[in-house]
């Protein structure tokens, strides 16, 4: 390679204080990054302004592209459906036979839980959708993980709502725009989420690994009970998210706990959907020697959902 | 002579195109995360830095020192770094790359491509350790995929600057 024009600029003494002021501008500039690093360190939200603005300028090319992947995708997928047709129908019709059984046993067990809530006086609060939202891109490039929804405060998206896709949880919001919001993957290691086994309920809380994997993390130290395969999810402990929605499976165990795989894959999911966040609420149960304020022993809340009443000996949410 | 060939003499490429290819180029390289991609991973190689470091080995001092800065807070507000980690990192990397321009000026390609893999491993690490020191630990196993596919990419981009280069000497 021919060695630069500008290397060594003469006598010129204008030219050589040039390179020089380049150099201290670059040390400066250097400077700078740690002085914004501290920033950003101490005040997380301080970019978050510029970001979305970033973020509602490219929003519109990206959906459309996200459009265009997820429409070739799908037909991709019904043209590839063809070819099993009729393997498929066969062991389709099986598992819908299986199905129908289980389906009326989950019925009649969903009555009989119905019924149990009622008499323990809690009122199960689900998180009611807010907006439908396509992931339209992430962090790729980044050790932390972020993705981008189509839908922001236009659309009715709040801060630290959860969002979640058909197959289970994707992350919560971190910070919304007028169009598009920020969303927190389950998989960055930010994101704590307290979880238990769905069989069982044993407790724990998952954390994510950066990978697209959680560690689930147990609160009991002892005997490690997680085996291969167990379903984790959410146990609505904290509020913010839902109770029951999936988050993990469990892939491998280490000496703590497990490292478990995400459920739902934020590559692999079209839609997600943002939800309410979840208040747990308790309603007081009835003092005896008083008389009885109403007859519903399972009425709605009449005070704001904001302010739960606080109940005699019941754990804070 | 004749008029086609009048057309092509004496002429310099123009002014614009010099200046606007370099910088349009490595904006583009860094606005790859906004690619419809939703990964669970990072796994997507930080193209702006890589064309960034293209230019700089192809044509040294085509930009001063402190390009690292402006370039870098673009990245980190369409990356999703946090802001800073790129400003700091990026003129490290210039700083270093132009003093090894001084300093060893015969070199060939494997020790170009040799300065770019150390170039793209400190930067990753580097923003995988300013991650870390503001939020929490990730092991860097995390980032071999990243740092495998970055480093074998680079000639590919370096390529491509390469034609972009010409396309941007045209007269």
């Amino acid at each position: 390679m021919a060695p630069p024009r500008n290397r060594r600029p003469g006598f010129s003494r204008k030219a050589q204080l040039q390179i020089f002021t380049g150099y201290l501008l670059a040390f400066t500039g250097a400077f700078a990054g740690l002085l914004l690093l501290a920033l950003s360190y101490f005040d997380p939200a301080a970019f978050s302004a510029v970001r979305s603005m970033t973020a509602e300028v490219t929003a519109p090319p990206a959906r459309l592209l996200t459009g265009i992947r997820v429409s070739t995708q799908s037909g991709w997928r019904e043209v590839s459906a063809y070819f099993e047709a009729g393997s498929k129908n066969a062991k389709l019709q099986r598992e819908v036979e299986r199905n129908r059984v289980r389906m009326i046993e989950a019925r009649a067990l969903r009555q009989e839980n119905r019924e149990l809530r009622r008499l323990l006086g809690l009122i199960k609060q689900e998180g009611r959708p807010v907006a439908t939202a396509r992931l339209i891109n992430s962090s790729a490039s980044s050790s932390r993980r972020y993705a981008t929804i189509d839908v922001g405060s236009r659309q009715g998206v709040q801060r630290s709502q959860p969002v979640r896709a058909q197959r289970g949880l994707v992350g919560r919001v971190l910070e919304t725009g007028p169009n598009t919001s920020r969303v927190l993957l389950l998989s960055d290691t930010e994101n704590v989420v307290p979880v238990r086994r769905a069989r069982d309920g044993v407790v724990a809380f998952s954390q994510g690994r950066g990978d697209g994997r959680v560690d689930i993390k147990l609160i009991d130290i002892g005997v490690n009970p997680f085996k291969v395969g167990d379903v984790m999810v959410t146990s609505g402990n904290g509020g913010i998210y839902p109770p029951n929605v999936p988050v993990a499976i469990i892939e491998r165990l280490t000496s703590d706990g497990a490292i478990g795989k995400l459920l739902a894959n934020p590559a692999g999911t079209d839609f997600v959907i943002v939800q309410e966040m979840y208040e747990p609420e308790l309603v007081a149960p009835e003092p005896s020697e008083l008389p009885p304020v109403s007859s519903m022993p399972a009425a709605p809340l009449p005070a704001a959902p904001s302010q739960p009443v606080p109940a005699i000996g019941a754990p804070q949410p | 002579m004749k008029a086609p060939y009048r057309a092509r003499l004496n002429r310099e490429a123009s002014p614009l195109r010099r200046a606007s290819i370099p910088i349009a180029t490595v904006l583009a390289g860094s606005m790859t995360p906004l690619l419809p991609l939703v990964a669970s991973a990072p796994v997507l190689p930080p193209f702006g830095l890589m064309v960034l470091i293209s230019w700089q080995i192809l044509r040294p001092g085509l930009w001063p020192v402190w390009v690292g800065v402006p370039f870098g807070v673009f990245d980190d507000i369409v990356g999703g770094q946090p802001v800073g980690s790129a400003v700091l990192l990026w003129s490290i990397i210039l700083i270093a790359i132009n003093l090894i321009d001084q300093r060893y000026i015969w070199r060939n390609y494997w020790q170009d491509w040799f300065i770019a893999a150390v170039s793209i491993i400190v930067a990753l690490a580097g923003g995988l350790a300013i991650n870390n020191f503001l939020v929490s630990d990730i092991h860097l196993s995390v980032l071999y995929p990243q740092m495998i596919l970055a480093i074998f990419t680079f000639p590919l981009v370096l390529r491509l600057v390469a034609r972009l280069d010409h396309v941007r000497l045209k007269r």
